[in-house]
């Protein structure tokens, strides 16, 4: 029995069964990362003994009948929440050697649900790509096609669960960074309401936008995943304070009279037909399983790119400024003065897309430019908002493809930023204007590489996205797929 | 409205950012095609559309003003490139 083959349900089964043990899966996990990771590197940071210590304590928990569905599932973490001790570098040269003095809420919980955390994972430099190649460490490679990129900026995350490197990996979604690797990956990927998961301790990139949210093997497990992560915390005042649902609850009532909306906008010429085929046919199975497919209109899809780039850079130029060579991070100091020591430290902290970043953001929010960039990108964003107000009057949930193409090869879009940031053209809305919205694998194109189908729902409706999609997952027949290695 | 290599140098400079030459080309043609692109949004008429600048209602989250626990010096200065006698060390300031 290969126990990285299974969900976290599964295994969860098990342990509680006492079929296995916590420290008998994690051994099994780590034997797994010595064998894929060399091929794969998709972390930054692995830890065997504080996951054998966890593992461990929660076998002890287990033992006691106290288990909580997370209790000894060994998962990963992107490396952009603070773990308490362990280093975290948000793939940074500027935060290599940072150590936090305490835990990311979400970090928090699932430590306390009794998850067994292996490591922390590979993504794009403060979480600014599409590729996982702007990390300043290594690039991680797609596991279904090692010459491919694996997405981003949550690509590490994507990598190791689809490698069965670990069971679930936390990621964060500013501009579509869990669906768009999920889906180049053949994995779930849940990003969840703006501000239903804490965002304390995660390092900002952009504030208005960052959500944290599971990548899984198996729907059901990012429904696990999301209940122990989501609800109100008191350290993050944008964390929405309503109750949480139970999640797992509705997730097999089937799509029956369900009406799923298709915008237009979303089926556009240059999308690789092999990507288009996959997901007419996943409609076709939706419709067959009940639900009804009307056509709805999102009339301002075309400007979210551009709203997009605008509105994240000025953000992470303010959020970035923090790093600053003074309390934590690296510090280049050539006794040139103070000035003098925050200009070096940024320039050789940061990678180039970083800084291509923050130039962006801090010229649009310069005397000026402000009104014609900034304020205008946010008055396009009340219109891209106000178009899915409008498209959800028609319909429950919104299908489309996650990305316009499957994984792209390794240095193909490097030289052409703009040409990179049209690969999320299909997920930033979503970020936009705050609601759900998850990726399910939806066949794969003639070069055997995933396809993810898109599913959107109505804010805080994280219920109707899971059972949307566990219904496609159950009828789709792409579960449990897992790549050579 | 475009941009050119001046008005990099000083954006670089209100960034903090110590550009090398090659940077500063670079920069340059590539910003420049970028905005080109967000460009687009002036096509819109957005008069009498209210900015959204966050999607959920944010208010004063207001809390009692307790005292409790906070990082300790040790741990705080834990990660400090330089540190003297409890402080963090920074380069002269004041000649």
């Amino acid at each position: 029995m290969d126990l990285t083959t299974l969900t976290i349900k599964e295994l969860s089964e098990k342990l509680r069964k006492k079929e296995t043990s916590s420290v008998e899966a994690t051994k099994a996990y780590l034997k797994r990362i010595e064998e894929t990771e060399g091929k794969v590197h998709a972390f930054v940071t692995i830890t065997p003994d504080d996951a054998l210590a966890m593992a461990e304590a929660a076998d002890k928990r287990i033992a006691a009948g106290q288990a909580a569905p997370l209790t000894g599932i060994p998962i990963a973490l992107k490396d952009i929440f603070c773990t308490k001790g362990v280093r975290t570098t948000c793939s940074s040269k500027i935060l290599e050697n940072f150590v936090p003095p305490y835990d990311a809420t979400v970090a928090r919980k699932l430590k306390e649900a009794g998850a067994v955390i292996l490591g922390k994972n590979n993504m794009d430099e403060f979480a600014m790509g599409s590729s996982t190649e702007n990390s300043a460490f290594h690039k991680t490679l797609n596991p279904w096609a090692l010459d491919r990129v694996p997405g981003g900026s949550s690509g590490g995350s994507a990598a190791a669960v689809a490698a069965g490197e670990c069971a679930a990996s936390m990621g964060t979604d500013t501009g579509g960074s869990i669906r768009q690797p999920a889906s180049c990956c053949g994995v779930v990927g849940l990003k969840p309401t703006y501000g239903r998961v804490s965002r304390f301790g995660m390092i900002a990139f952009a504030s208005s936008l960052d959500q944290a949210g599971p990548l899984t093997r198996s729907v059901e497990d990012a429904a696990i995943v999301l209940q122990a992560i989501a609800g109100h915390d008191k350290s993050d005042s944008t964390s929405i304070d309503t109750p949480v649902p139970d999640y797992l609850a509705g997730i097999g009532k089937g799509v029956k009279g369900l009406k799923v909306g298709i915008p237009k906008e979303y089926f556009i010429e240059g999308m690789d037909p092999d990507v288009e085929s996959a997901i007419r046919k996943a409609l076709d199975v939706l419709k067959g399983l009940g639900a009804e497919l009307v056509e709805v209109t999102l009339p301002h899809t075309q400007y979210a790119v551009a709203v997009y780039y605008l509105v994240a850079t000025a953000e992470a130029s303010s959020n970035l400024a923090r790093y600053d060579g003074v309390k934590y991070g690296l510090r280049v100091n050539q006794t040139g003065g103070l000035l003098d020591m925050y200009k070096r430290t940024r320039d050789a902290g940061f990678g180039d897309e970083v800084k291509r970043r923050i130039m962006l953001g801090t010229y649009s929010l310069s005397a000026g430019y402000y009104d014609a960039y900034y304020k205008k990108a946010a008055e396009v964003r009340t219109l891209i908002k106000n178009d899915f107000d409008e498209a959800f009057k028609a319909c429950d949930i919104i299908a489309t493809p996650t990305a316009p193409s499957a994984a792209f090869k390794i240095g193909e879009r490097v030289e052409d930023p703009l040409t990179m940031y049209l690969s999320d053209i299909f997920t930033i809305s979503c970020n936009l204007a705050g609601i759900p919205g998850i990726s399910v694998p939806c066949g794969f194109t003639k070069d055997n590489l995933p396809v993810g189908l898109q599913l959107l729902g109505k804010s805080l409706d994280e219920e109707t996205v899971l059972r949307a999609a566990y219904s496609y997952e159950q009828a789709g027949g792409w579960l449990g797929r897992r790549p050579t290695l | 409205m475009s941009i050119d290599k001046k008005d990099v140098l000083h954006v670089a400079d209100l960034a903090r950012l110590a550009l090398t030459d090659k940077e500063i080309d670079l920069y340059t043609a590539q910003l420049q095609r970028i905005l080109g692109y967000v460009e687009k949004l002036s096509e819109l008429d957005t008069k009498g559309v209210e900015p959204t600048t966050y999607t959920v209602p944010l208010k004063t989250a207001f809390r009692e003003d307790e005292a409790k626990e906070s990082l300790s010096r040790e741990d705080a200065l834990w990660n400090a490139p330089e540190e003297d006698r409890g402080c963090f060390k920074v380069p002269q300031i004041i000649e």
